[in-house]
């Protein structure tokens, strides 16, 4: 084993070596901040080694948001990069490498945190329940998710990234032709993410299944529970094919196998397929259960019900069934045949009437409705036009022969940057814009809200809609540079200062973070915008066991039933009983760290090492095979207590919302 | 469980007696006939299909129970999946051949 300590800090650069100094100072900063303020203690009892699928949700949504931000500044950068014709900002290598984990990270690192932070949140307190079904899976998914992520994200000071586009096409992630150990990081990183997502997906749907409250039958579950429901089927359809796949990509990069390598009888294009097995359902894990925070944020502020639940549901099916169909349409010009390739453009465009269904029923439920233009309103407002806009643009690349005029060139890039940022980027927004009240007890301010939603969807318009056109021209994605005489420098410049509005959206939301934090009202309602489903009946944060009392559900929108016939919103002492609650553990912390060292020298192709790490991934299986706590009663007296300090005194039940 | 009170354990022997016929009707078309060789392939692996699909129906009670529908529903499904997978790549990777 020789270790290259010259390959392991990439030096030479001067915006990697500012980013090296950055990380440390943050590092050495918050190390000290946490000493100074003495919260370590405090750092590993509420957070580390929490099982509360609540603080999961918010430290998913922590991750995501700061994933997002290192995204944005990879889109920066290559912004930068093409404002003007031969730019000499970033070189063809650093370009490839930031693409590449511009696209890995903003899917799988940011999307994915968000949204199944959100569900963690949500799902729970939208059934009735008091927890996921297996707490402790659920903070194991967390720490493979954050281990995996921090893995990629160390990749570009230490060893150098993945430069082989976000979907490592072989043969050029190959070994042949990408020698060094960044496309390692990839095989690596992503895997252990993906066992945390396939627990998550495991998790989701025994919860959703099984513990629901009484009286909630499966056509009585809120939208948002459908759709995470069935994104956690396709979850579990989808990622083992990924799974598979990236482990033959670490088998063929490190220990010399032949699966994708042109040498040897490999089949290059085989990954190719396997990837998009997984990649096209996986537009569809993130894009469904953002169709359901819009379905709820419509029919809050709307002040109606969803119109057509049932076409909903149904259509909401169809779209994970057809989401597995379709996957050839990535890669048409591998020119398969005129069979394969009518196929799988029918399968394509057949996708469009479901979604065509879920489009027509959120606008019918606005029909009449009394709308309120609050900001996470307004998000789900601007997303069923610039959605549409990325929706036909996608059934124009659906007809295969055509697709070979619009392959590989900015078209696709700004059709898919116009489904998923509206699709899940907005909704994230919207979520939340609407679920903060109920996980930090204040509202993120509307007027900032109203600054950030307007520079972010102008912002997003600017930089993307020239980019039909600069394809349709014939630039071509992932390009470094292009010359004056291209005559796309006017675009790409409208392009560039898009992307600036944009970045300035996103710092208008973290200040509303920071704003609201700190100023922001703490004296709400535990149901603020006067909402219809069950996570608005318990408290603002909700408290750690979710339900003094789990309420029984009659009809869809519990809640909005409840507050209109007064049924079930007070709480007598003798209903209080003991609950029974899981014990915290360091066991999910202890297996991502290990997971990450394991990862990390499987990287360096130190397998040995990497054989040694490993068994501390089976002594945590085997310390947890050996782990009888049975969790522990919270008594009535602290129930009382809790309830008492946020039902109002004079026994009317919840207090009135605001605005 | 309700079906032991009958006594008889009709669905068992019939189960039974349905996949010795296909087994012994696999073994015969192999070794007893002169098909050509993918045909005795495609013969011997339908009935094997069918087969698995009896056993988990009459011997492994994958619809009854509280979990029945979901096992029925989960097995399907997973059937599906690995359909897709597997004929769709080989069909996709053969160009449609």
């Amino acid at each position: 084993m020789d270790i290259n300590w010259h390959d392991l800090f990439i030096v030479g650069n001067p915006l990697i070596l500012g980013s090296q100094i950055a990380i440390l100072l943050s590092v050495i900063g918050i190390v000290a901040l946490l000493t100074y303020l003495k919260r370590w203690k405090w750092l590993w009892r509420e957070w580390l080694t929490t099982v509360d699928h609540k603080k999961i949700g918010i430290m998913y949504i922590l991750a995501g948001v700061l994933m997002f931000f290192r995204g944005g500044v990879d889109g920066l950068m290559m912004k930068a990069q093409t404002s003007r014709p031969e730019m000499n900002f970033l070189d063809a290598q650093h370009y490839n490498e930031v693409f590449t984990t511009h696209g890995v990270i903003m899917i799988l690192f940011a999307a994915m945190p968000l949204l199944i932070g959100i569900m963690n949140y949500v799902i729970p307190l939208q059934i009735g329940a008091r927890d996921v079904a297996f707490p402790q899976l659920n903070a194991l998914s967390f720490w493979l998710f954050f281990s995996g992520a921090m893995l990629f994200n160390i990749s570009f000071v230490i060893g150098g990234s993945p430069d082989a586009g976000w979907a490592a096409y072989f043969p050029l992630a190959g070994k042949e032709f990408t020698p060094g150990i960044g496309n390692n990081y990839y095989a690596v990183a992503i895997q252990i993410a993906g066992i945390g997502t396939l627990i998550s997906g495991i998790n989701f749907i025994v919860t959703i299944l099984k513990m629901r409250a009484k009286g909630m039958t499966l056509m009585k579950m809120p939208m948002f529970t459908w759709t995470s429901f069935i994104a956690s089927v396709i979850i579990v359809s989808a990622f083992p094919i990924f799974t598979v796949a990236l482990a033959l990509m670490t088998l063929d990069r490190i220990f010399g196998t032949h699966f994708f390598t042109l040498s040897g009888g490999g089949m290059d294009m085989m990954w190719v397929n396997l990837f998009w097995l997984w990649g096209h359902p996986e537009v569809y894990i993130v894009v469904l259960p953002a169709f359901g925070m819009f379905s709820e944020v419509i029919a809050t502020f709307s002040r109606k019900m969803l119109f057509g639940y049932k076409s909903m549901v149904f259509s909401v099916v169809g779209i994970a069934l057809l989401s597995m169909l379709v996957w050839v349409h990535h890669f048409f010009t591998m020119g398969a045949g005129p069979a394969v390739n009518s196929v799988f453009s029918i399968t394509t465009m057949m996708i469009a009437i479901p979604t065509g269904v879920k489009m027509f029923n959120w606008l019918f439920t606005m029909r009449k409705g009394r709308i309120e233009f609050s900001t996470a309103m307004l998000w789900a407002l601007a997303f069923i036009p610039c959605f549409l806009i990325g929706g036909i643009t996608g059934v124009m690349l659906a007809m295969s022969a055509a697709d070979y005029q619009y392959h590989n060139t900015l078209f696709l890039v700004a059709h898919f940057h116009y489904t998923l940022i509206p699709g899940v980027v907005f909704a994230v927004f919207a979520g939340l814009y609407y679920w903060w009240p109920k996980m930090f007890g204040h509202m993120l301010n509307e007027k900032l809200g109203k600054i950030h939603f307007w520079l972010f969807t102008i912002g997003f318009n600017v930089t993307f809609m020239p980019m039909f056109f600069l394809g349709l021209d014939g630039a071509v994605r992932r390009s470094y540079t292009y010359s004056a005489e291209s005559g796309f420098a006017p675009l790409f410049l409208v392009s560039a200062i898009g992307a600036v509005i944009l970045a300035l959206g996103f710092a208008t939301f973290c200040y509303n973070i920071y704003w609201s934090a700190r100023y922001a009202d703490r004296n709400i309602s535990n149901d603020p915008w006067n909402a219809r489903t069950l996570e608005w009946a318990t408290a603002s944060p909700a408290p750690f066991y979710n339900f003094a009392k789990v309420p029984e559900v009659k009809t869809l929108d519990a809640f909005w039933y409840m507050k209109k016939h007064n049924e079930g919103l007070t709480l007598s002492d003798d209903e209080i009983k003991e609950i029974h609650m899981p014990s915290n553990s360091g066991l999910p912390f202890y297996m991502g760290i290990i997971f990450g060292i394991t990862g990390f020298l499987l990287v360096f192709e130190w397998k040995l090492a990497a054989l040694v790490a490993a068994v501390g991934i089976i002594i945590g299986l085997i310390i947890r095979s050996f782990d009888y706590n049975d969790g522990f009663h919270v008594t009535v007296d602290e129930i009382k207590e809790t309830e008492k300090s946020w039902r109002s005194s004079d026994g009317k039940g919840v207090k009135n919302h605001v605005g | 469980m309700e079906k032991h009170k009958n006594g008889f354990p009709v669905t068992h022997v019939l189960g039974f007696i349905m996949s010795l016929v296909l087994t012994f009707g696999a073994l015969g078309v192999a070794l007893k006939t002169s098909l050509p060789f993918t045909t005795i392939i495609w013969i011997i692996g339908s009935l094997a299909i069918i087969q698995a699909a009896l056993q988990l129906y009459m011997f492994m009670h994958m619809n009854e129970g509280e979990d029945g529908t979901a096992n029925t529903i989960n097995v399907i499904s997973g059937f599906l999946v690995a359909v897709v997978a597997v004929a769709g790549s080989i069909w996709v990777m053969s160009f449609g051949m």
